[in-house]
Order: C-alpha cells, then sequence, then structure tokens
C-alpha cells in the first residue's frame, strides 16, 4: 500500500494506445501461439495511391494476425492509424474481409474461431473513394456471417478512433471495447460543421467532442460493452474475457425495438447535454424493461 | 446536391406498389410497400425527403436515425413472417443524399441506427431472402450503407443522375485538398474516384446497368422491362450463395480489383499453411 502513495497507477501502466498496429494486435495471443499472415514482407500494397502520387505503405496499414487467445483459436486484425489516418483502402478492406471470412470457414468446420477488430479510422480512403465504401460493405456482410459463430469484438483505443462507414462495422460488433482516448461515431465533428454550420456543432470545442464521441460517455450509455484503462494488460485482459464469453445472446445491432423506442421518445426539438442525455437513454431503458 | 433527390425515388416506388405512403406508425421518409413482381410477393423500400422530420439535420432526404431503425424494423418484419415459408424478394429502392450530419445524431449513436438497418438487411440475405438494390439517383456514403449495399444484386440506371460514391465532390476535394477540378481530372483517370455510374460499373460490383430515357417519368414499357429486370435478378440470386463473392467474380471485378483478388489468394493459402 505504501509504495503505491510513491508511484500512482498510471506511471507503472503499459500504454496501449503508444502502441503500433502490429505491437497491438501481438498483445492478446497466448505465447508462442501467433504468426502475422500478409505482412510486410509479401508486399501487397494499394495500388491507387502511387498513381496519385501518395506513399503506400507494404502492409497498407492493416496487420493480420492468427492465434490462440485464452485457448481458442482468434484472429486479430488492427488498422495502423499513423498511416493515410486508419483509412479503409481495397487492400486494407479486403485483408480485413479475407480474415473474417476465414475465419467463418474454420467456425463452418468447426473449429471455434474468433476475431478481434482494432479501429482507429476515419472510414473510407478517398483516394480509393468506392473501392474503399465497397469494401466497407464487405467487411459488414463478414461481420454479419462470423458473428453467428463465433463472437466479434472491435476495440478502439485512440487516438484516431472510430468515424465514419467504419463505425457501422463497430455497431455490428458483438462486443465494442473503448478507452477514454478512444471516439465513435458516424460523422466527426468537422464534417458535420462543414455540412451544417458551427451552431449545430463546434469542431473546437474539444471537451464537447469527448463528452459525445468519447468512450466514457458510450460506455455510459450501452453503446459500450467495456471502458478499459490505457493499461495494455488490462486491455488484453478484457478482450480475452470476452473471446472467452462467446457469441451474445442478441446483438446490439438487432435490438431494433428497444432503440426504436428511445429514439421516439427523445425530444429533438432541442439538443441535448451529453451529461443529460445519458439519464434521457437510461430512464427510457428503465421504462421499456418495467414494461 | 440535387433538389430533386426524393422524387425519383417516389417515382419508382409508387411505379411499382401503385401507392407512395409509409406503413401506419412509420416516419413519412420510409416508403414501405409489399406487391407482386412477377410471380413473388415482393417487399419495397425505400427512403424519401421529409421536410417536417422529428430530427432537424434529417429533412432534405438525409439517412438518420428514424430512416435506420424504421428500415431495420420493416424488413425484420418479414424475414419473421417467412421464417418457415417461401423467402419473398426485398426490394431497396434506393436515392439517398447522404445520412444525417448532426449533433443530436452523434448523441444519439446514428451509428447503431445504420448498422441496424445493415444487419436487417444482410441478415435476410443470409436467412435466403433476395434482396435487389436498385439505384435510381443518388447513393452516397454512410446512406448507401445503411440501405441498399448489403444487397445480393445491385442495379442502376446508366443516368447522369446516378451517383454512388463515397462522399460528395465538394467535401472529397475539401478532405483531399484538392479543387475540384483536380478531383475531376482525377476521377476520369481512376475508375474508383470517378462519379460517373458507368465508370462504377467497371468495378464490377453491380448486376447490371439498365437504360430508361428519363428516371423522373418512366413509361408503362419502361416500369414493365425493369420489373422484368428485377425479376432476373431476383432469379440470378436465389440460384447463387448467400454471401457477397459474385461482387468479385464478374469479368469486371478480374480486371478492376485484382489487389482484392491477390489478398484473398495470398492470405487463404498463409491461412491454411
Amino acid at each position: 500500500m505504501s509504495n503505491q502513495a510513491y508511484s500512482p497507477n498510471f506511471i507503472k501502466r503499459r500504454s496501449f494506445i503508444e502502441l503500433n498496429a502490429r505491437e497491438r494486435a501481438s498483445v492478446f495471443f497466448d505465447a508462442g501461439s501467433s504468426r502475422e499472415l500478409l505482412g510486410p514482407f509479401d508486399r501487397v500494397e494499394s495500388p491507387w495511391l502511387p498513381m496519385q502520387g501518395v506513399t503506400p505503405q507494404e502492409d497498407d496499414g492493416c496487420v493480420v494476425i492468427k492465434g490462440k487467445i485464452a485457448g481458442q483459436a482468434a484472429v486479430v486484425v488492427a488498422l495502423e492509424g499513423a498511416f493515410q489516418g486508419g483509412s479503409i483502402g481495397e487492400v486494407s478492406g479486403q485483408k480485413m474481409t479475407a480474415a473474417l471470412d476465414l475465419a467463418c470457414a474454420d467456425n463452418e468446420k468447426g473449429i471455434l474461431t474468433s476475431a478481434v477488430i482494432l479501429l482507429e479510422t476515419g472510414g473510407v480512403r478517398l483516394q480509393e473513394a468506392n473501392l474503399g465504401l465497397a469494401a466497407i460493405a464487405e467487411l459488414m456482410a463478414s461481420i454479419l456471417a462470423l458473428r453467428k459463430h463465433a463472437p466479434v469484438i472491435c476495440l478502439t483505443a485512440g487516438t484516431v478512433g472510430c468515424f465514419g462507414g467504419m463505425s457501422l462495422a463497430a455497431g455490428l460488433a458483438s462486443y465494442v471495447v473503448m478507452t477514454r482516448e478512444a471516439r465513435l461515431g458516424m460523422n466527426g465533428p468537422e464534417v458535420i460543421e462543414q455540412e451544417n454550420g458551427v451552431e449545430e456543432f463546434d469542431s473546437s470545442d474539444r471537451a464537447l467532442i469527448w463528452a459525445i464521441h468519447g468512450g466514457e460517455q458510450r460506455y455510459a450509455t450501452g453503446l459500450a460493452d467495456a471502458l478499459v484503462d490505457d493499461d495494455t494488460p488490462q486491455v488484453a485482459e478484457v478482450i480475452r474475457r470476452f473471446v472467452s464469453k462467446g457469441v451474445p445472446p442478441e446483438h446490439r445491432s438487432s435490438q431494433v425495438a428497444l432503440y426504436r423506442n428511445r429514439i421516439a421518445k427523445l425530444d429533438t426539438s432541442r439538443q441535448w447535454d451529453p451529461k443529460e442525455f445519458r439519464a434521457l437513454w437510461t430512464t427510457n431503458a428503465s421504462n421499456e424493461e418495467n414494461r | 446536391m440535387s433538389e430533386y433527390t426524393g422524387v425519383r425515388g417516389t417515382v419508382w416506388f409508387r411505379a411499382f406498389t401503385g401507392h407512395a405512403s409509409p406503413m401506419i406508425g412509420d416516419p413519412k421518409s420510409v416508403l414501405t410497400g409489399d406487391a407482386r413482381l412477377g410471380s413473388d410477393h415482393a417487399r419495397f423500400l425505400c427512403v424519401v425527403p421529409d421536410p417536417h422530420a422529428r430530427f432537424p439535420c434529417a429533412r432534405h432526404g438525409e439517412v438518420g436515425q428514424e430512416e435506420g431503425y424504421t428500415l431495420a424494423a420493416r424488413v425484420r418484419e418479414v424475414v419473421e413472417h417467412d421464417k418457415n415459408t417461401i423467402k419473398r424478394p426485398i426490394i431497396a429502392i434506393v436515392d439517398v443524399k447522404s445520412q444525417a450530419y448532426g449533433r443530436r445524431e452523434e448523441t444519439a449513436a446514428i451509428f447503431l441506427a445504420a448498422a441496424a438497418a445493415a444487419d436487417a438487411y444482410g441478415s435476410a440475405r443470409l436467412a435466403g431472402h433476395p434482396v435487389i438494390t436498385l439505384v435510381v439517383g443518388h447513393a452516397l456514403s454512410g446512406a448507401f450503407l445503411t440501405h441498399g449495399y448489403q444487397a445480393n444484386r445491385i442495379l442502376a440506371f446508366d443516368d447522369d443522375g446516378v451517383m454512388i460514391h463515397a462522399m460528395h465532390k465538394e467535401a472529397a476535394a475539401r478532405v483531399t485538398r484538392r479543387s475540384v477540378d483536380e478531383l475531376e481530372k482525377l476521377a476520369k483517370e481512376i475508375a474508383p474516384m470517378s462519379y460517373d455510374i458507368r465508370d462504377y460499373a467497371k468495378l464490377g460490383l453491380l448486376h447490371k446497368l439498365l437504360h430508361v430515357e428519363n428516371p423522373e417519368k418512366p413509361s408503362t414499357q419502361e416500369i414493365q422491362t425493369v420489373q422484368g429486370e428485377l425479376g432476373a435478378a431476383i432469379a440470378d440470386a436465389r440460384s447463387g450463395p448467400v454471401d457477397l463473392r459474385n461482387r468479385l467474380e464478374s469479368t469486371a471485378a478480374r480486371e478492376l480489383r485484382k489487389a482484392s483478388i491477390l489478398v484473398r489468394t495470398k492470405l487463404e493459402a498463409q491461412w491454411l499453411e
């Protein structure tokens, strides 16, 4: 106890956010069980970026590692937020989809195989526009197919967060795990401000952004299943727990009546303070449970 | 943005179902109807603008919370009903300018509403329903992911008013730090960036391009032809797998999506090692 007074917890923590995609994807596996697939030495790069004078990356910003987590077969796919903002191009998108399809095929053969997706992404890579959007649609289809057999767990740790079309992929996940530093939403504040003006969303208001999109709010409103510290052992432990937990009885995105009712009860004539929204949302929830 | 967003959707929804009204209890922005299509009884769905929508940022044909959850409920209803019987076709008529961009939307998790609709369409497809999308106007970004992109087969008109894209020109130019002119020039050379539906067809994602002289005023003959094409797409979907692999198997995809095919081949080989 006395030691703790001299070295607070955050000093002893091993940051997860500071890790790159490859390091992040490696921390979940049972010792000696994992190997990377289609790594940088395979050099499958974006064919579209060089045509526009943009330097491609040898793994297209997407790392795929297969192995065992908590004794079970699993694949981890991690997006590198530092490469093109984690955006989804033809190659990075297809790596994710193909990995999930192979996991699905293994499940159909009787080998229980889960997927963990590490999302640091702004969505579609605009230099590959329509192929990025198509890749997200196909990834979503593959999440839907796989999650019938085994959990698909989405982790967004920060600092990029998860936006655009990829927020729909997170919406389809069996479990969503976030840190306080992470954000999850469809449209970022800059886009909203550009489309509908600063009165709608002031993108310079950092506190407001985190109050709406941040992990703490998403967890408090039941839109994330776990809130973790930026601490690698803790993140890994929580992911292992969800892998072991298996498929949830009902996925969040299938609970249409529940969420449709919540939306129907909101007063949309005004903006909501995010803290107040927690109460609005959960008051509705308790009404539903009482019914 | 076309000020006519929604006109085409309404026109084609009415052409197929004989009316243009929402179901009881639904917002005015989602049209749902059941009608004969060849030998089938099909469910048609379309999102249209509602200038009085509850959410202020979803009054011009954007897809927001109400639209997402309504689509999800109306698709799931069919899946539930047909659980032990012949799986009816589900037809998404698409003319949507974008997802709704608003603070209320983000606070109340529009991403989940969008995922719920995509979940419903995708689950219907996996359950064996032929899900067919007909793009009659705009099919943009998150709106298309929500409504239409989970279909077994996608059809579109080869018309200048038809656009499938990840982001509208002005915003895409801003984000990639180019002028709209530069963006258009690049888009001519790079098929996935193009705003032209004929270039989109080169990506191999479309089942078929259809021609209609004026998609805002189709003739009786043209409506019958399009119904015939929907019927053919339904038959084709029923004869194939319930996943989306057909999007990579077309002749066009083999040409333009070589990198995708390479990823799949190599990853599978290494997976099995």
